[in-house]
């Protein structure tokens, strides 16, 4: 099927080819920039739009997998009792999403400040270096974190023989090792939309500014923040979306006490397979993360959303 | 402007971000050395945790469980048909957006950028609640068609980003020598935004290979390289999971390696994109 669809859009000639008759151009020019997103456009409903229209119905009803589904005129109530039964998870992963987002942006805008302003020439290497880790898959990664973070392991357990920890200090199964674990697997969605804001910013302006006698504070405040916002925005975007409903850092390097709304998601679908809970709970997740979007652009007066 | 400052202290705060850098860098490093290593660890016992002594041994019989070998191969497959797929689609849409204008383009540029604003859950959620109610079933198909999804967005972007900064006089001089419309595109055009497809190509590549959240939804009884390792992390993950991942880093890294060396080489030259 997957063939089949590619097999259909190749023959499509991609360019206008003649520029002869100027109406059959305009005919043709017409027509040509739909021919060409049809196939990819056609997918993207049948497989994302479509699939969010079902996700939506299941919340209009009850019933499970057994013995079927029916239309409830009581749909309201599988969203308040989804949301009121795991309002904690709900909070912990808005609350978690927003640590992490902060903390990448306060870890990556220094480095990318100066990996952009002053890396001249190994400027692409450094950003390749920080990408490298990346081409590991996400659970090896944190599986990795897991192995580092444990009690014995070759990091803790080194500290604890020579006496810099106590022994029965932990780090794995804590809230601090799934924010630490998410942040170092999403750091480089914040680190490079604000690697492409400041590579863009022009640094005659910086100069400009203390020709003028700006401080470089100053300078920094009102030069260098304001244009490189579009990209704290969009980085805090690629941050806060994935980690909100992130549950492998959680599963892995968590406790029971850390569970995030993505692993009652699953354990709804795939377990109890109570579909209308689960898709009740999703459907709230991206109205508040709509809400959200919607509030952080006002906040930052940007509407710049895809950079 | 600054230079009035005394030498000396302003060197040692030129310092300070460079050496910064440097600690993030080695933060970042520091679990792919421990999986590196682990790779290469004489453990007795089922769990790969304590470090007991140097052996070859998981590289020599690296291909010794036939469950992980066959999540491995379906992988491979997988990520290899989702990224030509998703790359041909997501090309011709790129192409549209950057060399066009038509009603409907800042809409769709809107509707390409959806899909990469919504969490994985949800996508997998979706796919599973649509896949249930047609009673369509689920298995190697299903995670084909939802890899092709989402990777689909990012193809645009990363193609788009080629194609935009392209010299348009280029195909102007192609025509004005006589090359038709296809000639033009075949000859000028293609192998100029041939290195942002590339580009596309082993981002999708290398999104499919990773995902764990939507397969998990989606995939039935097939088995992916990530499902395998999340489903082994109870009961210990073997080496040879730590070789494997740390040939694909390697490969990762020849790859960045080649193509900074190709960079190199044409700024050497003038570009005749000016990208």
């Amino acid at each position: 099927m997957a063939l089949e669809a590619q097999g259909r859009s190749a023959p499509e000639p991609p360019e206008p080819p003649s520029d002869r008759a100027g109406g059959a151009r305009k005919g043709r020019r017409g027509l040509a920039p739909y021919l060409l997103t049809l196939p990819g456009v056609a997918w993207l409903v049948a497989f994302f739009a479509a699939p969010l229209g079902f996700m939506f119905l299941f919340t209009f009803y009850d019933g499970t997998i057994d013995i079927g589904y029916s239309f409830t005129s009581d749909w309201p109530q599988t969203y308040v009792e989804a949301f009121t039964t795991y309002d904690t998870q709900i909070i912990r992963s808005v609350i978690y999403a927003l640590i992490v987002t902060v903390a990448t942006l306060l870890i990556s805008f220094p480095m990318m400040y100066w990996i952009a302003m002053k890396g001249g020439r190994r400027k692409n290497l450094f950003v390749l270096l920080l990408l490298l880790p990346f081409f590991t898959p996400f659970l090896i990664r944190t599986l990795a974190w897991q192995l580092v973070l444990s009690d014995q392991g070759i990091f803790l357990g080194t500290l604890k023989d020579i006496g810099l920890l106590s022994a029965d200090f932990k780090l794995l199964a804590s809230p601090l090792a799934v924010i630490s674990g998410m942040t170092y697997n999403f750091l480089p969605f914040m680190a490079l939309p604000l690697y492409v804001a400041l590579e863009k910013l022009d640094p005659s302006l910086l100069d400009a500014a203390a020709d003028l006698y700006s401080s470089k504070r100053e300078a920094f405040l009102k030069v260098t923040l304001p244009l490189t916002l579009p990209g704290v925005f969009a980085g805090s975007l690629l941050t806060f979306i994935p980690s909100i409903g992130d549950f492998i850092d959680a599963e892995i390097l968590g406790n029971p006490n850390t569970t995030m709304i993505g692993s009652i998601i699953r354990r709804q679908l795939l377990v109890n397979q109570d579909y209308p809970t689960g898709a009740a709970l999703s459907f709230l997740l991206i109205a508040g993360i709509l809400v959200a979007v919607f509030l952080y652009a006002r906040a930052l007066g940007t509407e710049e959303l895809t950079g | 402007m600054a230079s009035a400052s005394p030498p000396r202290r302003r060197t040692k705060r030129e310092w300070i971000l460079p050496t910064y850098t440097g600690l993030v860098i080695a933060y970042l490093l520091i679990p792919i050395v421990v999986m590196m290593l682990f790779g290469f660890n004489d453990y007795p016992g089922k769990f790969n945790f304590v470090w007991e002594g140097f052996t070859l041994e998981h590289y020599r019989n690296l291909f010794r469980i036939p469950e992980l070998t066959q999540a491995l191969r379906n992988s491979l497959v997988i990520a290899a048909i989702t990224s030509v797929v998703a790359t041909t689609l997501g090309t011709l849409i790129a192409l549209a957006l950057t060399r066009f204008s038509f009603r409907g383009r800042s809409s769709l540029n809107l509707f390409i950028f959806i899909p990469m604003a919504t969490p994985e859950i949800v996508l997998g959620v979706s796919l599973l609640s649509m896949f249930v109610a047609v009673q369509f079933a689920r298995g190697f198909l299903t995670v084909l068609i939802a890899h092709i999804m989402f990777s689909i967005s990012y193809v645009v972007v990363t193609v788009k980003a080629r194609t935009s900064g392209f010299d348009r006089s280029l195909e102007d001089a192609a025509r004005d020598l006589g090359a038709d419309g296809w000639t033009t595109f075949w000859t000028v055009t293609f192998p100029l935004i041939l290195p942002g497809i590339a580009a596309g190509g082993l981002l999708a590549f290398v999104l499919s290979f990773d995902d764990y959240v939507v397969t998990a939804f989606n995939a039935g009884a097939t088995i992916t390289f990530p499902l395998w390792i999340y489903g082994a992390s109870r009961f210990g993950i073997p080496a040879q999971v730590n070789v494997m991942a740390t040939l694909i880093f390697l490969l990762g890294v020849a790859y960045v390696v080649i193509s900074l060396l190709r960079e190199r080489r044409r700024s050497a030259a003038p570009d005749p994109t000016g990208a």
